[in-house]
């Protein structure tokens, strides 16, 4: 039976905490007495045979949707989207979730005599997908049986022929949708369900819809409102993906599959960093020092490429199939089920070590603007209820922050960093006067669309993701970065963690009740 | 008395557009107001009358006179002074019977023109300064002539008194007392015949010019231009060798008048021609009325029109300035030598009173030097100059105070030595770095080595040219100086004053003529308002503001190395690569590698060549294949090595409204991708048949000289002007295109180009990848991958004929261009089967 969530109160016998930092972490000691570690609950055991529960799901859907073997019928249209690269993460070990659903999915179309079968990466604004990553997520068959004859296509939220508008909400949100899924006679939504943001009507409104539907959620407004991210109910983003998917629903006749996964995310020699500090046996603490002691010796890039190749041994733990809505709310209690923690009461600073993945990139860079988005964004939202840090506290993050970029896939990250960070970092400020320029601009569109690049608008909503917590918190401190990146970004840089604290008691008053929320593994704090 | 002799006269001077020539005419303007003035000036580009205008009264030595007439100023000068077209250089100085009429009108022709640098090629220092005087008198005696046929007997018709300017050191390098006589009459003085010494003169330039023009040299200056330039296209290289070769002819020219004028015991060419002269001019005077007045060094005023005036950069400006900027370590000389220098206002003065005096019944000299009289002794010139620049410093590129050296006075051929020493040194450096492939940072290196190099090498022309001055021990008698001085009122000796005894060297020195040295010189002194570093940053923001005003028009750019780090042989080497697997690839690599020295010499020589022979790999390739690779490579390879900061300013051009223009000799399909980020794009092109590349050219690429011509052709085609057109390149193979530009930037320049960008003062861009990525080393294409059992065969896009090239079975690319970023795989319909069978 895994261990539920725990949170530990620092006292002078507790042993330094592990914290992430980028490629790498560090063990630090903290304040006692007015010090506590949020710890993920253990690993939920996983579905002995998924393929059967799979299955199993398709046949029983939820919801008012009959088993999927009845949605089936030869001379049909029938269109597989699926979430593209920027879940599960890490990449899981083959075979991915997606690979099984759709296999199954596939097998029931094949006895149906279904012959007009196309599978659409659902990349939203986000970049493609090269087919290393695609073929990790369907398996070699599904991509050699639809890549070679076009069928295997990746959703183009530029292409003024690919995209049919659906019309409006009641609050004026234009919904516009790929065309392939808007003249199916079955969408099928294959989905990973990472974190309790993912998933619902969000997967098929930003996956597979324009910037010009996508904007109505992606802004300031929406995530300043979003208290938080996490928490559907509370998230004005997801109200109005809400509004938008059910008018998708109108036109469309979509079946969700959504699967949960539990967060045993390292492998075997790694297992250290899943293990609370005082549980460390021999082999932990020699893992350990070998790991950091290794890492010192690399370069950042071959740091990089060892973080970048790790893959997660993360296995499914349920399958829910049928209506968006009723699938939803199942897989949001088996994912509340893995990741919630009960935290009581807020503290002055927060500090979240972060690590060298974010949703954005995988075989990438993990450039400044994914380390605020991931630390401000990501991180700051992980909460049911309010907030880890009270009003006005101090969010600490430890990352090392290079100024460093992908060419090919943030483009126009670069050009936002460089330009627009350099004259404001006020996000209703930047929505205003730069956010038209990125989002049409032509060349960014030619590399969004012919070569491997996020969306010219995507560096924006990278910083929008930050907004509720640059409202909130009083200022961030980022431990150990690059002072001049973290300086651009309008942070504070501090060298070492006491450094960093220190500084926050200039923001709170002296000796301030901290929270160290200890994640990756993923957790979602649920503050009485 | 002078006043009285000169009043109401008509002086003639030439050369009054060089410093002894201005201070005069400025003297005679305001010191003596009922005298008129005619300036023979050589008329150039505008006229005689607007050279004067513009290259005579309004230098500041005019400050003074035109405060005192105020408005009346132009009305005063335009009365009494006439601008005489001529030409010293050419026979009867240029002068039409009307011209010759005005010069005979005058009671004195002051002859001040003169080639004065020391080291002028010999065949321009014997015209000017041997053939010059002559000149003048055989036109004075013509003129004289003449008016005397007109004007019957009338007093007037006497001839004008000429009075020659010279030089003390016509002396020679004699030791002891330099007597005031003509050189015919003093001791020690080589008998030598002017003549010969013309023809010899101008047979050496012939000759010369003939050695110049022999293959053996012709193809040194030509290496020597490619060495500079690289592979800048057939016209610049010709226009640089051109260059080279009339500078050897004229480097040539100088040391042989040096090693004559040594040989005959002048210290140079200056000195030889201008004792010829004197010679000649005596010997060929006939009739007319000749003085000759020989100053030593002149330098700064003393007191007239204002403390510390000069013009131009007077011969120990230079040596003054490369001391207090600590680039002269060591300068040869003997301290209790003399250093005859004298202010240029007591030689006006001197002049002056010859000139009032009138000629003697036979010529005479005189000397307008201090040496006799009031020495100042060249260790005590060098401590003074010391003292003052240890309290007013210059400033370094870093505004900090530049300490001066302590000069031990070494002989001449150790300080030489040295110097030789250290430019040979840096010449080596410098070639070696400018042979490696080297760019950015590490090319400005070559640059800034070039620049030390350039300064030793000066240091060591001063020690060479001046060396002999500082060393003099010949000591110019001034009785007959004197004796003028003694002609004059006492008030006039205050005014006119040519006595060298009132010069008090340390004030001199340190309070009138060094100030205005560093002020002329316009360098930074230690501890002013001038900050260096801020004002390099604000040129470069100047420079960056120009280049992205919304006045330009057009903004061209090269790709390879201006906007991505690869170049044609790594496109090459990933479409090739693409298919290959690991023992291929190693071959692959192996055979390049073998192959590089011979890129690189042809890539040196001409990249026109370079680019022809190397796209013959092509031949045979698949046109549909490779412009669907191109597609991959262009993420995988050229945006993966893109300077973000490049694309940027391309983006940065067009917001601006201006129109932008790619150039490239990269070959088109695989460029396609780059395409909608210009407005156009020319780039090479290859002849196809039935869908196969042919490996041939279908015009020559766009490289060198071609490039500039497509810019000013696309220029002109859509309306644009060149001068606003800013130009984008790395390497001194667009070097026409740079310079046909309105406004040339050099990206990441390799080792030439950083080297003419500095010299030129073109702005550079460093533009570097994207920080914190780096691309794999080699430039292949990815590895095949997946099972390949339900995958369409394709055949390789690049199929080297020879067959040396293995194929691996390909993957289906098509479709990728046409329909972009929903169909990364889409294939042929027709070839599709049953989609959506079971997967086996």
């Amino acid at each position: 039976m895994p261990r539920p969530g725990f949170v530990l109160d620092v006292d002078r016998s507790t042993p330094p905490a592990l914290i992430w930092h980028g490629e790498g972490f560090r063990l630090e000691r903290l304040p006692a007495e007015r010090s506590r570690v949020v710890y993920a609950p253990e690993p939920l055991s996983p579905l002995p045979d998924p393929d059967e529960a799979i299955r199993a799901a398709l046949l029983a859907p939820l919801g008012d949707r009959p088993p999927l073997p009845e949605l089936l019928r030869a001379g049909m249209r029938l269109t597989i989207a699926f979430d593209d690269l920027s879940l599960p993460l890490p990449p899981m070990r083959r075979p991915d979730n997606r690979q099984r659903v759709i296999e199954t999915v596939l097998d029931m179309a094949a006895e149906a005599g279904v012959d007009d079968v196309v599978l659409i990466a659902a990349l939203g604004l986000h970049r493609r997908m090269t087919e290393t990553e695609l073929r990790h997520a369907l398996g070699d068959r599904v991509y050699d049986a639809f890549a070679p004859y076009g069928n295997l296509l990746q959703h183009d939220a530029e292409d003024p022929k690919g995209l049919v508008a659906l019309g409006k909400t009641d609050l004026g949100e234009d919904v516009e949708v790929n065309r392939r899924v808007a003249e199916s006679d079955l969408l099928v939504y294959v989905n990973i369900n990472l974190v309790a943001m993912d998933g619902g009507h969000k997967s098929t409104t930003t996956g597979l819809m324009s910037y010009k539907s996508v904007r109505h959620h992606h802004n300031v407004r929406t995530l300043q409102h979003s208290r938080s991210l996490m928490d559907r109910p509370r998230s004005e983003l997801h109200s109005s993906t809400w509004r938008i998917g059910r008018l998708l629903a109108k036109h469309v006749n979509v079946f969700q599959i959504e699967t949960t996964l539990n967060n045993d995310t390292f492998p075997s020699q790694f297992s250290f960093l899943q293990k609370r500090e005082w549980e460390w046996g021999v082999r932990d603490r020699a893992s350990f020092l070998g790991a950091s002691r290794g890492l010192d010796l690399l370069s950042p890039r071959a740091r990089r490429s060892i973080f970048q190749s790790i893959l997660a041994p993360h296995q499914m733990t349920s399958v829910q199939a049928g209506e968006v809505e009723a699938v939803h709310e199942s897989t949001l209690a088996n994912l509340h089920r893995q990741q919630v923690v009960d935290v009581e009461g807020q503290s002055d600073v927060v500090i979240f070590g972060l690590p060298h993945i974010g949703p954005y990139n995988v075989n990438s860079i993990m450039n400044p603007l994914l380390v605020s988005c991931l630390g401000l964004g990501y991180f700051f939202n992980m909460y049911i209820g309010k907030p880890l840090v009270r009003p006005g506290g101090v969010v600490i993050l430890s990352h090392p922050t290079p100024w460093a970029f992908h060419p090919v896939h943030h483009p126009s990250y670069i050009d936002f960093f460089e330009e627009v960070l350099a004259t404001t970092t006020d996000p209703a400020e930047i929505e205003k006067t730069y956010e038209e320029r990125f989002a049409t601009d032509d060349w960014y569109r030619h590399l969004y669309r012919t070569s491997y690049a996020f969306h010219g608008v995507h560096p924006l909503y990278m910083w929008y993701w930050g907004a509720h917590a640059l409202e909130y918190a009083s200022s961030t401190v980022v431990v150990g970065g690059n002072r001049r990146a973290v300086r651009r970004m309008g942070f504070r840089p501090a060298s070492t963690l006491s450094d960093a604290l220190e500084m926050a008691e200039d923001q709170v008053g002296r000796d301030p009740t901290i929270t160290y929320f200890r994640c990756p593994p993923l957790m979602l704090a649920h503050v009485h | 008395m002078l006043r009285e002799a000169l009043e109401g006269r008509r002086i003639a001077i030439t050369g009054a557009t060089g410093f002894l020539g201005t201070a005069l005419t400025e003297r005679i303007l305001r010191c003596l107001p009922q005298t008129e003035v005619v300036l023979i000036v050589r008329p150039g580009r505008r006229g005689a009358t607007e050279r004067m205008r513009r290259d005579v009264l309004a230098n500041d030595c005019f400050q003074r006179l035109r405060q005192q007439l105020g408005d009346r100023f132009d009305e005063d000068t335009s009365r009494r002074v006439i601008a005489l077209p001529g030409d010293v250089s050419l026979d009867g100085l240029g002068l039409d019977a009307a011209g010759r009429e005005l010069l005979a009108s005058c009671s004195t022709v002051v002859h001040s023109a003169a080639t004065v640098s020391f080291d002028a090629p010999l065949d321009a220092a014997v015209e000017v300064n041997l053939l010059g005087p002559l000149r003048v008198a055989a036109t004075l005696r013509l003129a004289t002539s003449e008016r005397a046929k007109t004007v019957a007997a009338s007093d007037d018709a006497a001839a004008p008194h000429l009075v020659a300017v010279s030089t003390a050191y016509v002396a020679g390098g004699r030791r002891g007392l330099a007597p005031e006589a003509p050189l015919s009459e003093t001791p020690f003085s080589p008998e030598v015949n002017w003549r010969s010494e013309v023809d010899a003169a101008r047979r050496a330039r012939s000759d010369t010019e003939a050695a110049s023009r022999s293959p053996e040299m012709l193809a040194r200056f030509r290496a020597r231009a490619r060495a500079e330039l690289g592979a800048a296209g057939v016209p610049l290289l010709a226009e640089k060798t051109e260059k080279l070769r009339s500078q050897w002819a004229d480097d040539r020219m100088v040391s042989l008048g040096k090693a004559r004028a040594q040989a005959l015991g002048w210290p140079d060419a200056y000195a030889y021609s201008k004792a010829l002269g004197e010679w000649a001019l005596l010997e060929e005077r006939g009739e007319l009325p000749v003085s000759i007045v020989r100053p030593s060094i002149i330098e700064a005023s003393l007191a007239e029109p204002v403390p510390g005036w000069t013009r131009g950069f007077r011969m120990a400006d230079p040596v003054i300035i490369s001391y207090a900027k600590g680039l002269l370590r060591e300068f040869p000389g003997i301290p209790e030598g003399i250093i005859d220098v004298i202010p240029v206002d007591l030689v006006v003065a001197a002049i002056l009173a010859v000139a009032a005096r009138g000629p003697l019944s036979s010529p005479d000299v005189v000397h307008a030097a201090s040496g006799a009289r009031n020495p100042l002794r060249y260790g005590q010139l060098v401590s003074l100059v010391r003292d003052w620049f240890s309290g007013h410093p210059l400033a370094d590129d870093k505004g900090q105070p530049i300490e001066v050296p302590q000069w031990t006075f070494p002989g001449r051929q150790r300080v030489q030595h040295q110097l030789r020493q250290a430019t040979t040194l840096l010449n080596g450096a410098e070639r070696a770095l400018r042979a490696m492939p080297l760019r950015g940072a590490r090319a400005d290196l070559a640059a800034r080595i070039e620049e030390r190099r350039e300064d030793a090498r000066r240091a060591l022309g001063y020690v060479e040219l001046y060396g002999s001055y500082t060393e003099t021990e010949a000591v110019f008698s001034v009785g007959r100086l004197l004796q003028l001085q003694e002609g004059l009122s006492p008030e006039e000796r205050r005014e006119f004053c040519l006595d060298p005894a009132v010069v008090d060297w340390p004030h001199y020195c340190q309070d009138v003529y060094l100030p205005a040295v560093v002020a002329h010189a316009r360098v930074p002194q230690a501890g002013g308002q001038r900050r260096p570093a801020p004002a390099s940053r604000s040129r470069e923001q100047r420079a960056r503001r120009a280049i992205l005003s919304p006045d330009r028009q057009l903004a061209v750019f090269d790709l390879e190395n201006t906007l991505v780090a690869t170049n044609v042989v790594d496109s090459y080497a990933w479409v090739a690569t693409k298919q290959m697997g690991f023992p291929e690839r190693a071959r692959f690599t192996a055979r390049i590698l073998l192959e590089a020295p011979r890129m690189l010499r042809l890539d040196n020589q001409d990249r026109g060549d370079f680019l022809r022979w190397f796209y013959r790999r092509y031949e045979g390739g698949a046109l549909g294949e490779l412009g669907e690779e191109a597609w991959e490579m262009a993420s995988d390879l050229l945006l993966a090595k893109s300077f973000p900061a490049g694309i940027r300013r391309v983006r940065e051009h067009r917001a601006l409204g201006h129109r932008t223009l790619l150039i490239t000799g990269a070959l088109d399909f695989l460029i396609e991708p780059f395409k909608p980020l210009f407005d156009d794009v020319v780039s090479a092109h290859m002849r196809t048949a039935g869908g196969e590349l042919s490996g041939e050219l279908e015009e020559s690429p766009p490289t060198g000289e071609a490039r500039a011509l497509l810019m000013a052709d696309y220029a002109a085609a859509h309306g644009l002007e060149l001068a606003q057109c800013v130009a984008y390149a790395d390497s001194t193979s667009d070097l026409p295109m740079l310079e046909a530009a309105g406004f040339p930037v050099a990206v990441n320049p390799e080792t030439k180009l950083a080297a003419i960008a500095r010299k030129r003062g073109w702005p550079v861009e460093d533009w570097s990848r994207s920080p914190g990525f780096r691309r794999p080393l080699l430039p292949f294409g990815p590895l095949q991958q997946g099972t390949g059992r339900d995958r369409a065969p394709s055949k390789g896009a690049l199929q080297q004929r020879n067959g040396t090239l293995q194929q691996g079975p390909g993957r289906n690319h098509a479709g990728r261009k046409d329909i972009g970023h929903d169909a990364t795989h889409k294939g042929s319909p027709a070839a599709a089967p049953t989609p959506g069978t079971k997967p086996q």
